[in-house]
């Protein structure tokens, strides 16, 4: 490369904030998602404490959450089906901070629980699989960082009925199956 | 998939400019004027004049960044657009790879002789922290609600993959130490530094297992690239460098339903690219590479998912020095975003720079020890998602 | 190696579609198109481009959403973060490369999902000169434009209204036109302007909408269909950053110009009014319309106006401007806008469905991206 000094000159933050003529803005952007057929569905069923996916009727693939079309063979989901909520951790982490990045008086177990679904081989190598993105509790960082958790059996903890509004949050957490 | 080698295309495509701004946490500069300087640098390293340019691909990754909606119109003026076919891509983190791929069509259709490919973000807008950008990049209904922090689904890649390859966080670590040490050879670079897997192992842990030094830094910057036709590159210089092939895929948007230890999307994109080019043994044929690095483990995935190792064999050959700058098959010259920063889809287009300097035997301090002749740059984006590759050759 | 356009699907063109999230739409539009061009996304596209923003989605990376509605899960699928016209020309050179057979082009819209519309468009003005002026609606820059244009050029207020009036019944043939009706003179004249001068007759309302189209090689498009429609031309002209409208003149649009004049030239045409039978132009302004006709056809905007006064731009005129009733009567459907454009174009060259008639040969779409951007695209038709 040619030239050794690039172009672009470095602010300190208290410098950065310092700048004249400076403007501020908060954005003011809202949004109120439609959720569509197949996820509707989904979080009606969450609202009465379970959880439903769909089958494709040509390769089988169960989704979880349901999706109102197969994303591999591209045809519409037909057949609803409810798998208990059972499943293995697939990954789980721990999180020490917020989503604006403040650290967190007690640290957070991320995880993918990898659900067992009717009809689905389970087979341990599958590419794709029904499947959730949530928090674990009843299980120590040391057990994530040693890799205890990593196939461990665990289950949804349901709020209880009156506090379920429909959402993901429905679900407190998963936690470990006793035995 | 497209199953043809590159002679089906009408044009050959060369890069003949690369222009680079510092990389830095903070910037006096505002996004248009990074994307003017790095753009007038690339015309100036190219020999030509605004004058001479067709048209003009910009790349920036999440407008929420710069905090600025339609952000491709709003740089078009820095970028060279004005009074041209101007368009905007976006593939998510890996638009900085992008940027070139799109530029390459522009040319190959035999639309237009000369492309200006510019890359710019800024990310020192957003406060408290840009890590609350992040929070909107998630599934609004399925994920939001959890409050997740971006640094999660990375994570949870890192533990499956530590898991799935038998991989210890010491290995991972020392792609921090190689390319943070690559970066002190870098005029760009942010967080170049002579540091040691104890320092990584040591910082602060954000989410576990990925600490603060196994990340990249938030910066400011820009790059830019002039890409002609043969013709026009046979004029301007003696030493132009090919696009050989091209590729990306984008996966399913469902991450937490499929296998996140070996990045299946990479691997899909790669094969297009070395396709392509005519690549048939990429882990022989390549000489240099630049896969995408934001976390250090993401450089073992991509090296794995780009065929330049087997799965699982990236750590292994890491420990054997392998991917050094003095190694066989040098991975990050540059110093990757690790060392040299990320400025989102800046960094894509710094590591094609990189590739691009390195076959014209021009990056100084930082050319690798073996010959030269193909290189390949890819960068990673999305949730779990993207991938984009180019094959540069001489 | 001619282009061609092999089949196009729809969904929506409602106010709101409540039923259906975005990713639904995009799906039922790509099936539609799919289904005509009897293909399998999974194994006959050779790539897949969705055309759309961040902030209209409320999602950073919405390219995270792209694939898999459309067919596009691990293929090579990309996003332009523009208008679906800008998508159409990148797949016409990327079919031009010689490299791909098909590719197919999306876009989409849910403005019905956009909770705070004036804030999301301020996000799109510059922050340093325009966003601290907070002006309490964001058309007032298509006041601005609407009045330099006609101190500019002459044109009447009556012209301006015209144009609503055409564009909203035109839009009672057309099922797509959500927001069509039969209006007068007077009640667009009579009415409050919402910006000055422009009353909300000539704003154009927003819909909820999805387009796609199949873009094929000449040799892929006779062998999926017996009726392709060729791609003579495209063009797409920025003229200025959103960062210096401050300093542009807003009484005219020369990007639309050098758009259309690119598509020609591509084309092969020396007057587009002379060479084609129709145009469906931007139009989410009443005055956008005049504007539309004087860059791309006429070369004068009194031209325009005249020709429109004396019925030319009807729907049985003599050169029908947005016979399917523009966006007036069918709603801006943000970066999809320009794709409904083309896919009435279409729609109409094909003679298909009982509200259009055969018997056009060539047709101009040009689009506009709408305030505060300065860009324009032109595509050229043909069957």
């Amino acid at each position: 490369m040619g030239e050794p000094r690039l172009p672009g000159t470095y602010l300190k933050e208290k410098e950065m904030y310092q700048l004249p003529g400076i403007v501020e803005h908060r954005p003011d952007a809202k949004y109120s998602f439609s959720a569509g057929q197949a996820v509707s569905r989904f979080l009606e069923g969450l609202k009465q404490g379970r959880i439903l996916g769909k089958r494709c009727p040509r390769c089988g693939r169960v989704y979880v959450p349901p999706r109102s079309y197969c994303e591999y063979c591209f045809a519409p989901t037909a057949e609803w089906v409810e798998v208990s909520g059972e499943g293995e951790v697939n990954t789980a982490v721990v999180s020490y901070i917020s989503t604006f990045r403040e650290r967190l008086e007690e640290p957070e177990i991320i995880a993918v629980i990898r659900l067992y679904a009717p009809g689905y081989t389970g087979k341990k190598d599958e590419y794709e699989f029904p499947g959730i993105f949530h928090k674990l509790c009843g299980v120590k960082p040391e057990d994530v960082m040693s890799g205890r958790v990593i196939g461990m059996r665990v289950r949804p903890r349901w709020k209880p009925p009156e506090r379920r509004v429909g959402s993901i949050t429905d679900i407190e957490c998963f936690e470990p199956v006793e035995g | 998939m497209v199953a043809r080698p590159n002679i089906h295309v009408k044009s050959k495509v060369a890069i003949v400019g690369a222009g680079l701004t510092l990389f830095r946490r903070r910037m006096l500069e505002t996004p248009r004027e990074l994307a003017w300087e790095a753009a007038r640098m690339a015309l100036e390293q190219a020999g030509l004049t605004l004058r001479d340019i067709d048209c003009v691909v910009v790349g920036s990754a999440p407008d929420a960044f710069d905090g600025v909606h339609m952000k491709g119109e709003y740089l078009a003026d820095g970028a060279g657009g004005i009074g041209r076919p101007t368009v905007r891509v976006f593939v998510g983190g890996g638009t900085g790879v992008f940027v070139p791929i799109a530029a390459w069509w522009h040319v190959a259709s035999g639309l237009c002789r000369s492309v200006l490919a510019v890359a710019e973000e800024k990310m020192s807008p957003a406060h408290p922290h840009p890590q609350g950008v992040f929070a909107y990049i998630w599934d609004p209904i399925l994920e939001r609600p959890l409050g997740p922090n971006l640094i999660w689904i990375f994570a949870l890649e890192m533990r499956r993959y530590m898991y799935k390859c038998n991989v210890p966080k010491e290995t991972i670590a020392k792609v921090s130490v190689k390319n943070k040490r690559n970066a002190l050879d870098h005029p760009a670079a942010q967080a170049a530094a002579k540091i040691t897997v104890e320092d990584v192992l040591k910082s602060e842990v954000l989410v576990w297992p990925v600490q603060r030094l196994d990340i990249s830094p938030v910066s400011d910057g820009a790059a830019a690239l002039v890409m002609v036709n043969e013709n026009e590159a046979r004029r301007v210089t003696d030493s132009p460098v090919w696009v050989e092939g091209v590729g990306w895929t984008l996966d399913n948007t469902h991450w937490y339903n499929r296998e996140l230890a070996y990045p299946r999307y990479v691997n899909y994109a790669a094969r297009m690219a070395y396709k392509m080019a005519g690549i048939e043994r990429p882990w022989k044929e390549i000489d240099v590479a630049e896969p995408y690095d934001p976390f250090d483990y993401k450089e073992l995935h991509h090296i794995e998912g780009l065929m330049l190792a087997r799965r699982c064999e990236a750590p292994k050959l890491l420990e054997e020095g392998w991917f050094d700058r003095d190694g066989e098959l040098p991975t990050s010259p540059s110093g990757g975003l690790l060392g040299v920063g990320n400025p989102i889809a800046a960094a894509g287009l710094m590591k094609v720079a990189e590739i691009f300097w390195q076959l014209r035997y021009e990056a100084g301090a930082r050319q690798v020890k073996k010959p030269v002749h193909k290189g390949v740059a890819q960068a990673w984006g999305d949730l779990m998602q993207a991938a984009t590759v180019v094959v540069l050759g001489v | 190696m001619r282009v061609a356009l092999v089949s196009m699907g729809w969904s929506g063109f409602r106010p709101s579609v409540e039923e259906l999230s975005f990713r639904e739409m995009m799906f039922e539009a790509a099936m539609r198109a799919y289904e005509q061009a009897g293909i399998d996304p999974r194994r006959d596209v050779d790539a897949f481009i969705s055309c759309q923003e961040d902030f209209w989605e409320g999602i950073a990376i919405t390219d995270e959403f792209a694939p898999e509605p459309i067919g596009g899960v691990l293929r090579p699928t990309l996003t332009v973060a523009g208008e679906f016209l800008q998508g159409l020309a990148q797949a016409y050179m990327m079919v031009k490369t010689g490299y791909f057979d098909v590719v197919v082009v999306e876009s989409h819209a849910k403005p019905s999902d956009v909770e705070s519309m004036r804030g999301v468009f301020e996000m799109a003005f510059d922050p340093l000169y325009l966003r601290p002026l907070k002006a309490p609606n964001p058309h007032f820059l298509a006041g601005l434009m609407a009045s330099a244009f006609m101190a500019r050029s002459g044109v009447d207020r009556e012209h301006l209204a015209m144009v609503a009036v055409k564009n909203k019944s035109n839009g009672l043939y057309n099922p797509r036109a959500s927001h069509s009706a039969r209006i007068t003179l007077s009640d667009v004249l009579d009415s409050e302007p919402v910006v000055d001068p422009l009353t909300r007759y000539e704003i154009a309302p927003f819909s909820d909408a999805a387009v796609v189209a199949v873009v094929a090689s000449e040799e892929a498009a006779r062998r999926l269909t017996d009726t392709p429609v060729w791609i003579d031309g495209v063009g797409w002209s920025t003229e200025a950053g959103t960062g210096s409208m401050a300093w542009h003149d807003l009484g005219s649009m020369p990007s639309m110009r050098m758009a259309a004049t690119m598509a020609a030239s591509m084309a092969g045409i020396s007057s587009i009014m002379r060479d084609t039978s129709f145009a469906e132009v931007e139009d989410r302004y009443s005055f956008a319309e005049l504007m539309a006709a004087e860059e791309a056809l006429t070369g004068d905007a009194l031209e325009a106006a005249r020709m429109l006064e004396n019925g030319d731009f009807d729907r049985d005129g003599y050169y029908p401007v947005n016979p399917s009733g523009g966006s007036l009567a069918m709603g801006v459907a943000f970066e999809a806008t320009g794709g409904a454009r083309l896919l009435e174009a279409y729609l109409r060259l094909l003679g298909g469905g009982e509200e259009v008639e055969a018997g056009a040969e060539r047709a101009l779409v040009l689009s506009w991206r709408g305030i505060p951007t300065r860009t324009s695209m032109a595509v050229i038709l043909s069957l």
